[in-house]
């Protein structure tokens, strides 16, 4: 409870912790993922593990934006910025991820010009100021993203802005689960669902893991009481042999989402045929392009980006890092080869990564006090 | 990354579908186009994702959010996005 106390509300926390203990099957092993990199963070900075029975295991899931970009996407981004005539823009998170010939950071300090936005109506703005120069944006992120560059195309366009465009990286969660759960080998008992990008497509879309793979899925916010909260609420669906969608953050998020955010991507964007995920290969359906109404504003149109597809460096174990295989510690690179300041992988580089998470805050949790449930 | 910061609506901006937000202080417009009805008001809260205004959000949920970002450690990394944000800053952007 060490690290917990640190928290606003120790005794809810402690009910909750006990009603989780009390809940559970003793004879079984319980493997629950949390979709989204947010709740990853949590789970490790409040050192959530230790608070939970042994048997139930925590799988870290793919939804880490800058995680689940294959090598070979970075490297088609790069090779925009390397134009004479263009201003490649993206969000702080990418900086540091690197490609095959280096990070953004790095193709930055080698003359190209890269400049870090806060939001894609600065890499509007930029065009505008920069009139001879063309400004891409490099978007990356889930569908509490994705939004906001629908936004910043359609206003691109209102504002016949022609010198600005969009590498879009744009994935959405539920075909990755999809895979998730349709790959050999992986078990798992149920979901904590993600909160920020609910609010956008609300809980809907998560009905299929109910309905089709009979797993319970628990929307959730991504404070210690909200996550433990929402592992009560999946182990008491699994011990009533029950398979549903609950919503543990009704505060923020809206069953049905957000008509109008949903509305815009609907408007710029189409689902790719498939994409390719970092760990989890090519994924049909996973990714959105902007559609051909838009195409003077698709960077992939206007520049021949070369596409290749990249594999990993060998010895990193991303892949099955992201897939919930294996542990951040159990790969050979961990925190020797790959850390913070040197990631080889970009579950390394993001807060929301699950090995940059294991690696901050590993430490503390070992010397954290045994769990005592 | 998926940093979604709460803020006070304190002026609706004369540009349209732009609000001025305080965040912690700090002052900057956010686009509303994201709003169901596009609508909000001075002292409504709202969350922010990347210069956008994701929801509108009762003053408790804000406060929530707020302690949330500081028990991530995300605060100030909160606060450097909000003041990073330049889009409707005349003078912001070289």
């Amino acid at each position: 409870m060490k690290y917990v106390d640190e928290y606003r509300d120790p005794v809810l926390i402690e009910n909750v912790t006990r009603e989780i203990a009390r809940s559970v099957d003793r004879g079984r092993h319980y493997r629950i993922m949390e979709v989204c990199g947010g709740h990853t963070h949590s789970i490790y900075r409040h050192g959530l593990r230790d608070v939970l029975p042994d048997n139930i295991e925590l799988v870290h899931g793919p939804g880490c934006p800058v995680c689940v970009l294959p090598t070979g996407r970075v490297d088609d981004g790069l090779s925009i910025a390397e134009r004479d005539d263009v201003i490649l823009t993206c969000f702080g998170d990418m900086m540091r991820v690197p490609g095959t010939r280096g990070t953004p950071l790095e193709f930055k300090a080698r003359g190209a010009d890269i400049r870090m936005v806060y939001s894609p109506l600065d890499a509007l703005k930029l065009a505008q100021s920069n009139p001879a120069r063309h400004v891409c944006f490099f978007a990356i992120g889930f569908e509490t993203t994705a939004p906001s560059t629908a936004l910043t195309i359609l206003r691109a366009r209102a504002l016949g802005v022609e010198n600005f465009s969009v590498f879009c990286n744009h994935v959405t969660i539920v075909p990755a689960m999809r895979a998730i759960l349709d790959s050999p080998g992986m078990r798992l008992d149920g979901f904590v669902g993600p909160g920020h990008v609910a609010t956008i497509t609300g809980c809907r879309p998560y009905e299929f893991v109910a309905r089709d793979y009979a797993k319970p899925v628990v929307v959730a916010g991504f404070e210690p009481l909200d996550i433990l909260q929402a592992i009560l609420m999946i182990v008491r669906q699994l011990r009533a042999g029950e398979a549903r969608v609950e919503n543990e953050y009704a505060r923020f998020v809206p069953w049905n989402g957000n008509r109008a955010a949903l509305a815009a991507l609907e408007t710029v964007f189409a689902l790719r045929p498939f994409f390719e995920w970092r760990g989890l290969g090519f994924i049909s359906q996973s990714a959105l392009e902007l559609r051909p109404d838009f195409a003077p504003w698709d960077a992939e149109r206007r520049f021949a980006v070369p596409g290749v597809r990249v594999t990993d460096p060998k010895a990193a174990q991303c892949g099955e890092v992201l897939k919930g295989v294996l542990k951040p510690a159990q790969c050979k690179l961990f925190g020797n080869q790959c850390n913070p300041e040197h990631p080889i992988g970009a579950l390394m580089v993001s807060s929301e990564g699950a090995c940059a998470a294991h690696y901050r805050y590993a430490q503390r949790a070992a010397e954290a006090e045994p769990a005592g449930v | 990354m998926c940093l979604a910061i709460p803020g006070q609506v304190v002026e609706m901006s004369e540009q349209p579908m732009l609000a001025k937000v305080d965040v912690g202080g700090v002052r900057r417009n956010v686009n509303i186009g994201l709003l169901e009805d596009a609508s909000v008001a001075p002292g409504d809260w709202i969350l922010i994702h990347v210069g956008f205004a994701l929801s509108k959000i009762g003053e408790t949920e804000a406060r929530d959010q707020l302690r949330m970002l500081k028990a991530m450690g995300e605060d100030e990394l909160a606060m450097d996005e909000v003041r990073g944000y330049t889009f409707a800053d005349e003078a912001a952007v070289t």
